[in-house]
């Protein structure tokens, strides 16, 4: 009896959601009372410190072929280390790999399963976890019965804790079935941050008037370190590429500060954005809706409200 | 060629979501119910093109109670040629994928396509446990796809960016957004859509291994705090002793 954890690499590197699993991974042992082990894929760079966010051992299948992402391939890997360490819970990230991971696993193990938990499992005599559902507008309690339970965890929900030492990263004897997915490209935006994976998030909506007048979101996005990203009318009329698009039928997001500029606030960019921990709203109408969900709202003109905003910003970091 | 096309019922994205007194079930009154979007825009309009180009045929299939009927005629309306409903009330997303893999099996599809997630549950699993149920390749979050005899050349969404693959058939595909562009039925496929076919058929046993025991409500926001807009300095202080996040 174990708790596996499947710490995500991105070109070798593991990052801070990986660190996020593996303490959450350690915690849910500790509910257990049992061991977190961490389980990498392809080559990875240090390993080993994963020991330090709560992993008591380390596995790597380092195979080449690993390398690149196909979801059958990594399925049947982590299924087999799962069983050949007695795993009972199997954590992934809640990332685009884990997501399309957490489902073929938990058929392949005949475990029941919950993908995005942002909570502790009880330990009452029953596994229970909390989830978000309807986009954020409701939380459900997950009851899993089966022996074997697959979960993947919600970015930004736990953060990384230094609970150990590094240890030494162990190989780990696995069949590496053939592939049946060529990668052909990859092309990650470069110089950004990624949305999912943003702290800080810089948005804005049709109040920009038009893609010309982004220079002020991105000049703001880049003094605070910030993803930006975009509401739906703004992805559809291609002003900003889709893949900034956050809402019901974009991406949903929970990062520690939300910008929301020149937004109203329909209810299904809400329930993207809405497990936000702060929201600023900045936006010339007063009955925007989005000043309802929001923390700290500016009603204001935000051509003239965001280069202030800015120079704010801009003399914050440099005294601090 | 074969197309399955899986389509599940959510309530409309702008559905105020509310649950029975002891908060163990959703409140579906007065709730309108939609096709999930991503099954109609995405997964099902470019199984229709991929058809429309090649030949075959697109069968849709739901998971779900006599009332999903609708959804599923507005499916065959926008160009599905036929249908099958599983008569039951699903629980779970391994029962549910256990039903599609079952009917697939028999069905020898080339390719099942679902949409990336349902807006209700969010749970994006059912694509991958159907795949594996099938020992078929998935491919999640499907933006755009083309098909060269057996081969599928597809662009898929990845953390921070966009991966190319390719794939032969058969395989499971979820869709994203860029798949395809949303259709709206048109009069002559709502009357077609009348005479096609609905095959209603009995689950296979499957035990739930989770199941959703009670729902809450997120907790309710502070007041918003309004700031003086030529007082940005104040803003940004009170983002970083306040709030903490700067």
């Amino acid at each position: 009896m174990s708790v596996l954890v499947f710490a995500e690499s991105t070109g070798g590197a593991l990052k801070k959601a990986a660190f996020e699993a593996v303490t959450y991974g350690y915690k849910t042992a500790q509910v257990l009372g049992t061991d977190c082990v961490a389980l990498t894929l392809g080559e990875v760079e240090n390993p080993g410190q994963l020991g330090t966010y709560g992993a008591s051992k380390v596995l790597t299948a380092s195979d080449l072929t690993l390398n690149d992402f196909d979801g059958q391939v990594y399925t049947d890997v982590i299924g087999q280390v799962a069983e050949q360490i007695g795993a009972t819970v199997v954590i992934l990230m809640h990332s685009s790999t884990g997501k399309s991971l957490v489902g073929r696993l938990s058929a392949r193990l005949n475990a029941g399963s919950a993908p995005g938990v942002n909570t502790l499992p009880t330990n009452d005599g029953a596994f229970r976890v909390k989830k978000n559902v309807f986009s954020g507008k409701a939380i459900a309690q997950v009851e899993i019965s089966s022996p074997v339970k697959v979960l993947s965890v919600m970015g930004n929900s736990f953060q990384p804790e230094t609970v150990g030492a590094e240890v030494s990263a162990e190989g780990v004897s696995v069949n590496v079935p053939a592939r049946k997915v060529t990668v052909k490209e990859v092309n990650r935006v470069k110089g950004t941050v990624p949305l999912p994976e943003a702290e800080l998030v810089v948005s804005a909506g049709r109040g920009m008037k038009g893609p010309e007048n982004w220079a002020i979101i991105e000049e703001m996005a880049e003094i605070l370190g910030a993803a930006t990203a975009c509401s739906r009318p703004v992805a559809d009329t291609h002003w900003r590429p889709h893949h900034e698009h956050v809402g019901q039928t974009g991406v949903a997001i929970r990062p520690n500060l939300y910008f929301a500029i020149g937004i109203s606030g329909a209810i299904q960019h809400l329930a993207g954005v809405n497990n936000s921990k702060v929201i600023v709203v900045i936006n010339k109408d007063p009955e925007a809706p989005f000043f309802k969900a929001a923390d700290y709202g500016i009603c204001a003109d935000l051509f003239d409200v965001v280069p202030k905003l800015n120079q704010a910003l801009k003399d914050f970091y440099s005294n601090n | 060629m074969k197309l399955l096309v899986c389509v599940s019922k959510t309530p409309d994205t702008t559905a105020k979501i509310s649950f029975n007194a002891d908060h163990s079930e959703f409140n579906e009154e007065g709730i309108q119910f939609i096709m999930n979007p991503y099954d109609e825009w995405y997964a099902l309009v470019r199984a229709i093109e991929l058809k429309e180009a090649a030949g075959g045929t697109v069968t849709l299939i739901n998971i779900g109670p006599a009332s999903n009927d609708q959804i599923i005629r507005k499916g065959l309306a926008i160009g599905a040629d036929d249908a099958v409903r599983i008569d039951c009330q699903p629980k779970s997303s391994l029962f549910v994928a256990k039903q599609i893999a079952e009917f697939a099996k028999e069905g020898g599809y080339d390719m099942v396509f679902c949409g990336k997630e349902t807006i209700d549950y969010n749970g994006s699993e059912v694509g991958g446990m159907v795949a594996e149920y099938l020992g078929q390749p998935f491919i999640s979050y499907a933006t755009e796809m083309t098909l060269d005899g057996t081969t599928a050349t597809i662009k898929r969404d990845i953390e921070g960016g966009k991966e190319t693959i390719e794939v032969a058939t058969p395989f499971v595909l979820s869709a994203a957004k860029g798949l395809a562009e949303q259709r709206i039925p048109n009069m002559r496929g709502i009357m077609q859509a009348r005479r096609k076919q609905i095959d209603v058929r009995q689950p296979v046993a499957f035990d739930d291994l989770s199941t959703v025991v009670s729902y809450e409500m997120p907790p309710a926001k502070a007041e918003c705090k309004m700031i003086d807009p030529d007082n940005m300095t104040e803003l940004v202080r009170l983002l970083h002793e306040e709030a903490k996040v700067i």
